[in-house]
């Protein structure tokens, strides 16, 4: 928590050999004929290789801006996004995105499995690795019974499954998630948090899951990462110290998780209230 | 039996039409106006003789020839016009004006530049029916949803797979209905290109009969017309709901809901 040479210094730094994922001072204004809007002031952060960290910010505060400047969809304005220690400028080839809306994010016209083996077939990856690792991805998050459906004719949840099934094959070192659970039940949601947990231990991969819910970033991290309100900076960047076993009942349960829930939802509280960190008013 | 039933629904208004046409032209004895029984006679002796591989089969050869190649060319530049904003803003304001003048004007201007050729009646085809495909691509591909084009550019899909798996399908419906349309103005434009000097052709002879005063002839050739439109409407709902059965498996599932 010590200054930096970066102005918001909120967010948890490491050294360069070990960050997988750096995000230095980024800064997004959108350039609107009423005006410029700045939607992210300032972030700096990194994630440790084979990290979970959750993005928990009230709603406007730039969560899917920052996204997408990090998956290379869009440039920040100002500061940069490593990843491995290169500067992201477009998608990079080990990165992968699940976005909230599944309904728009599958391909219509394909069916399930065509969905998931499309990515690995562009990348050109040999039909027998494909197949196998198309199978485990289904497998992995229980759709196995389902490649030859097309995708509108599944349930939003099981949609929303073979998002996930085609990050999973598709072997990223980097999965983003921006409120992938936002427009699906709380039952379903549930067992999908509980997925995300099992293919992240599963694959070492870095996740980076961005949510509006505070259960959920509690439930899922290892580290919640809470955002101010826009112009965005980071509120606070906190460790959560819960077991890393976890289960819907049990972790829930925890006095430790209504702690961390309570803090979380004074920060947003204060986010909302338009408390802002010391750093960042001082810049 | 379903397919009884379909059958006997498509036929039962044409049997009926028929019908009344039948009952109402009873004792008629207007020149201009043929009955049913005298029809079918003058179309059997007229149409399925030397006038199929004359007139019939070439009229169709360049009617296909000339909608598969605007179909072809309206794709081609709608995906071209339609992922390139300034080529739209180039091309917009030309695009009007050529879209405005209609085809038969081009006829006799063609007939001086080409000649009376197969070509000149191709490309008056193509002239007319190459703007409902071109148009409705251009609005497809600038349709693709924005989340769509998100997840294929962060799987890295670009270039020709980008156009292979997500541009065309995603236009797919749109392109549909400009094929739709420019199948029954390559119909009328086929005619009309056979009109002015030419000396075969379904459009040719129906005049020519007109001329004669063969009135039951010219009907029979308003007929053959009337059975290649409908067989082109079969063809095209045939190869529509195999190309874009998603997207009416699609748009059940979203009215059902």
């Amino acid at each position: 928590m010590q200054p930096d040479t970066t102005p918001a210094p909120a967010g948890k730094t490491l050294p360069a050999n070990e960050a997988m994922l750096s995000v230095r001072g980024m800064k997004k204004v959108y350039k609107t004929d009423g005006g410029d809007i700045e939607a992210v002031r300032n972030l700096t952060f990194d994630l440790r290789a084979g990290e979970l960290a959750c993005l928990v910010g009230p709603s406007g505060s730039g969560k899917t801006t920052l996204l997408k400047c990090i998956a290379g969809l869009m440039a920040p304005t100002e500061g940069e996004v490593l990843l491995n220690g290169t500067k992201v400028v477009g998608p990079p080839k080990k990165m992968a995105v699940v976005f909230q809306e599944y309904g728009r994010s599958l391909f219509p016209w394909m069916r399930v499995r065509e969905n998931v083996e499309l990515p690995l077939k562009n990348q050109g990856v040999p039909k027998a690795e494909r197949d196998r690792l198309v199978d485990d991805a289904l497998e992995a998050v229980g759709l196995a019974h389902v490649p030859q459906s097309y995708p509108w004719q599944l349930s939003g949840g099981m949609q929303q499954r073979v998002a996930i099934a085609r990050a999973v094959a598709y072997q990223p070192e980097v999965l983003l998630m921006d409120e992938p659970f936002a427009a699906v039940d709380a039952q379903t949601r549930a067992d999908l948090e509980d997925l995300i947990r099992t293919v992240w231990k599963k694959l070492g991969v870095t996740v980076l899951f961005v949510t509006h819910d505070i259960d959920e970033s509690v439930y899922l991290g290892q580290r919640v990462i809470i955002l101010s309100s826009s112009p965005t900076v980071i509120q606070e960047d906190l460790d959560i110290d819960l077991p890393d076993e976890r289960d819907q009942l049990n972790t829930r349960a925890l006095p430790r998780f209504t702690e961390l829930r309570h803090h979380v939802y004074e920060q947003i509280q204060l986010a909302k209230a338009g408390h802002r960190p010391a750093a960042a008013t001082q810049a | 039996m379903k397919v009884l039933k379909g059958i006997g629904y498509a036929l039962a208004l044409p049997v009926i039409l028929v019908l009344i046409w039948w009952a109402s032209t009873l004792g008629e004895t207007n020149f201009f106006v043929p009955t049913p029984g005298v029809l079918a006679e003058k179309f059997a002796e007229t149409w399925f003789g030397e006038r199929i591989l004359s007139d019939v089969l070439p009229s169709i050869g360049r009617l296909i020839v000339g909608v598969v190649s605007a179909i072809i060319i309206g794709i081609v530049a709608g995906l071209l016009i339609g992922s390139f904003k300034w080529l739209r803003d180039l091309t917009e304001p030309v695009l009007e004006f050529f879209r405005a003048i209609p085809p038969p004007v081009l006829v006799p201007v063609l007939m001086l530049l080409m000649g009376i050729t197969d070509g000149m009646k191709v490309v008056v085809i193509i002239s007319g029916c190459v703007w409902p495909v071109l148009l409705n691509t251009i609005e497809g591909v600038r349709a693709i949803d924005g989340v769509l084009s998100d997840s294929a550019h962060t799987y890295g899909i670009g270039g020709w797979a980008r156009v292979k798996y997500l541009v065309l399908p995603s236009a797919g419906p749109q392109i549909m209905a400009g094929v739709r349309q420019c199948l029954s103005i390559g119909l009328i434009l086929m005619v009309i290109s056979e009109m002015f000097a030419s000396s075969s052709g379904l459009g040719f002879t129906i005049v020519q009969f007109q001329r004669s005063f063969a009135i039951p002839e010219m009907w029979s050739g308003i007929v053959v017309l009337g059975l290649i439109g409908v067989a082109m409407s079969f063809i095209f709902q045939f190869t529509e709901r195999r190309i874009l059965r998603w997207y009416h498996g699609l748009r059940e599932v979203e009215n059902a809901a």
